[in-house]
């Protein structure tokens, strides 16, 4: 049980600065995922808060006491790799229990763990087995076996879902979540994936250039997105982004994307929008899911577009489609008996409370 | 596939070439064969010989009668070296000697490997090639600089070195511990990172992480390495000829070479019964450890 806070954290390799100043704080118990494509330092940062990298500049604490020179043995954490590694010629048994025995725990003391812990995640019956005799998913249950056992302070995922098919990987993610609810460690998570950011984090960390974009419970990142890496990260498929104008209008505000397409602002955005009209460089935001087959008795607050759709992509549930405005190519999510099909013509609604203006030059949401 | 062919009867058909691929396997299958059993007779054909004339008296030897052929066998050769005493000495020497020298090179070298291959610290990649390096450097090239040394540390300090058996204690590490480095720095850098990274994580120091997950590990290697060393020890023949002269000095190589060697006199059927018994250690031992010597120079070749 621990708290964790980073302090304007800086990691410089050689020349390159791999983390660039950042500022965390972590509370007991809570359930942290570092997401960001590959090199944003999202490893880098655990592996500064495991020990395994020293830290340039800036500080680590736990429990308000900073460990900045502690040895990762004596920080008292745990860490699931992404290649599991599990000690190759232990058992499972040995491999559980080594860092126990490495303290010097009582064998019945020890016991009592491993089976407590081989109860929780289903894998009793493999406790005699070499690694090798493993499959990909019992190995990483078994990697979590050995971080559960120690009953650290907090835990550490580096990936650790990444080397698994994408059934087992869902599978999985339920299992740490499940972990997680009756463990209740303080845990951080990373990976480069948002579906699992989202589904398994208590507060997400998005993290690009060695910098975190935003933090956040993952409902707030989705639907409020402070920057334009946000908005396109979280979520699948990405937002849509089209370069437009705000225009003043009947009293009320416009969205010119083409000269054919203007969609009106909803009246609460008004006042927040206001001041950029007629501004240069802004970029309107929409997710494929806010932009959908038009309704017949159609209804006011939403803008229209009329696309020729170029690619479909039936998904079951529903439909990707794909259509070019300026150029650009705009995805729109509609129900699989809208009659999309390549080539036809087809009116698509846009659900403008859910839009977002982007300010080109910062990259800041508005 | 033959009822299918029966079945296009009517078909008119064209003879289809099946197994091409065995075919050419067949033919790679010969020619290894062929090489392997040149191979084998060329190399199995000395100790064949040395086995035939070390059951022959020095009479048979010495007659002109077909030398691949055993008309007398005796076994006198082996009874007369295995009783006398200077023939145990030498033995005794070798054993000593290769034992101890395999225990220093691994004290040596597995620690040495580990700190190079996974404590990086400045200077270490130099070093590792430093220490292959010294290992290109002939024994030929040294024996006389070593000698001179020798005579140089007695002067200082009135300590012998030459002419003891236990300086080859200090010589023959020069020998074995690059290599042996070399060997398991390979090794060591085929274990993956995270697996000491998890040692750290679990609370082990870097002792704990060698000896409880890097030695296990790469056991395999441990092994080829150790074999290496005792190997060398075993067979070494210059420094022990340039260093140790007296009889109850003297190591199994040098020892058969000198007392059996009598002026112009050879006693080829003792000498071939010494080398042939001392050949069997090794032999043993490789027969045993055969297995994990080929995984351990093989290793890293695939992804276990």
């Amino acid at each position: 049980m621990a708290q964790v806070s980073l302090r304007k954290v800086v990691k410089r390799f050689d020349d390159t600065e791999a983390v660039r100043g950042i500022d965390l704080d972590i509370a007991d118990k809570e359930f942290v995922v570092l997401v960001g494509p590959s090199g944003c330092g999202k490893s880098t940062t655990l592996r500064m808060i495991a020990g395994l990298e020293d830290i340039s500049a800036g500080e680590i604490a736990v429990d308000g006491e900073v460990v900045n020179d502690v040895p990762p043995k004596d920080r008292d954490m745990a860490m699931v790799f992404q290649n599991y590694a599990l000690y190759p010629h232990m058992t499972v048994y040995e491999n559980m229990s080594f860092g126990l025995r490495l303290k010097r725990y009582p064998k019945a003391e020890i016991a009592r763990r491993v089976q407590e812990a081989a109860r929780i995640l289903d894998i009793t019956e493999l406790l005699d087995r070499k690694p090798r005799q493993l499959s990909g998913g019992q190995r990483q249950r078994v990697a979590m076996g050995r971080a559960i056992v120690r009953n650290p302070k907090v835990f550490l995922f580096d990936e650790p879902l990444s080397n698994l098919d994408a059934k087992l990987r869902v599978q999985m993610r339920t299992e740490i979540k499940r972990v997680h609810q009756k463990v209740r460690t303080t845990t951080v998570y990373v990976t480069h994936d948002q579906v699992e950011a989202m589904t398994l984090a208590d507060r997400v960390v998005v993290m690009n250039r060695g910098k975190i974009e935003q933090i956040g419970a993952p409902n707030d990142l989705y639907h409020a997105p402070r920057t334009r890496f946000v908005a396109g990260f979280i979520g699948s498929p990405a937002m849509n982004f089209i370069p437009c104008r705000l225009e003043e209008a009947d009293g009320g505000l416009r969205v010119r994307l083409t000269d054919d397409i203007v969609l009106p602002v909803p009246q609460g955005s008004v006042a927040r929008y206001k001041p950029h009209v007629g501004r240069e460089g802004i970029t309107f935001g929409l997710r494929p899911e806010h932009l959908t087959e038009a309704k017949p008795n159609g209804d006011k607050h939403l803008g229209y577009i009329d696309a020729v759709l170029e690619v479909t992509e039936p998904l079951g549930m529903e439909t990707l489609v794909f259509f070019r405005i300026k150029g650009i190519d705009v995805c729109a999510r509609v129900s699989p008996n809208a009659g999309a099909r390549e080539g036809v013509r087809m009116r698509l609604a846009a659900s403008l409370d859910n839009m977002h203006l982007i300010d080109d030059a910062t990259g800041a949401v508005l | 596939m033959a009822d299918a062919a029966v079945a296009m009867g009517d078909v008119p058909r064209t003879k289809t070439r099946y197994g091409s691929m065995s075919r050419d396997r067949k033919w790679a299958l010969r020619w290894s064969y062929f090489f392997l059993v040149v191979f084998a007779i060329f190399f199995l054909t000395p100790p064949v010989y040395m086995l035939i004339t070390s059951l022959k008296t020095s009479a048979e030897i010495s007659a002109a009668t077909n030398p691949w052929w055993v008309y007398h066998p005796t076994l006198a050769n082996y009874i007369e070296l295995l009783t006398s005493s200077q023939y145990l000495t030498f033995f005794r020497n070798s054993a000593l000697v290769s034992i101890i020298v395999v225990t220093i090179t691994m004290l040596i070298s597995v620690p040495a490997a580990f700190a190079l291959s996974r404590m990086r610290f400045w200077g270490s990649a130099t070093l590792a090639t430093g220490v292959f390096l010294t290992y290109l450097v002939p024994e030929t090239l040294l024996f006389l600089p070593l000698f001179k040394m020798f005579a140089v540390f007695r002067d200082w300090t009135d300590i012998e070195l030459i002419n003891r058996w236990w300086v080859l204690l200090l010589l023959y590490p020069t020998l074995t511990v690059p290599f042996c480095t070399w060997i398991m720095i390979g090794y060591f850098a085929s274990i993956p990172k995270e697996l000491d990274e998890a040692a750290l994580m679990d609370g082990a120091n870097y002792r704990q992480i060698l000896t409880r997950v890097f030695i296990p590990v790469a056991l395999p290697g441990l092994i080829a390495a150790t074999i290496f060393a005792f190997t060398v020890s075993w067979a070494q023949f210059l420094y022990p000829l340039a260093f140790t002269t007296s009889a109850s000095q003297l190591v199994l190589p040098v020892g058969i070479v000198t007392s059996l060697i009598k002026g112009d006199v050879f006693n080829w059927g003792q000498i071939m019964t010494g080398a042939l018994l001392g050949a069997a250690p090794p032999l043993i031992i490789y027969a045993f450890l055969m297995d994990y010597y080929i995984a351990g120079l093989t290793a890293g070749a695939t992804k276990g």
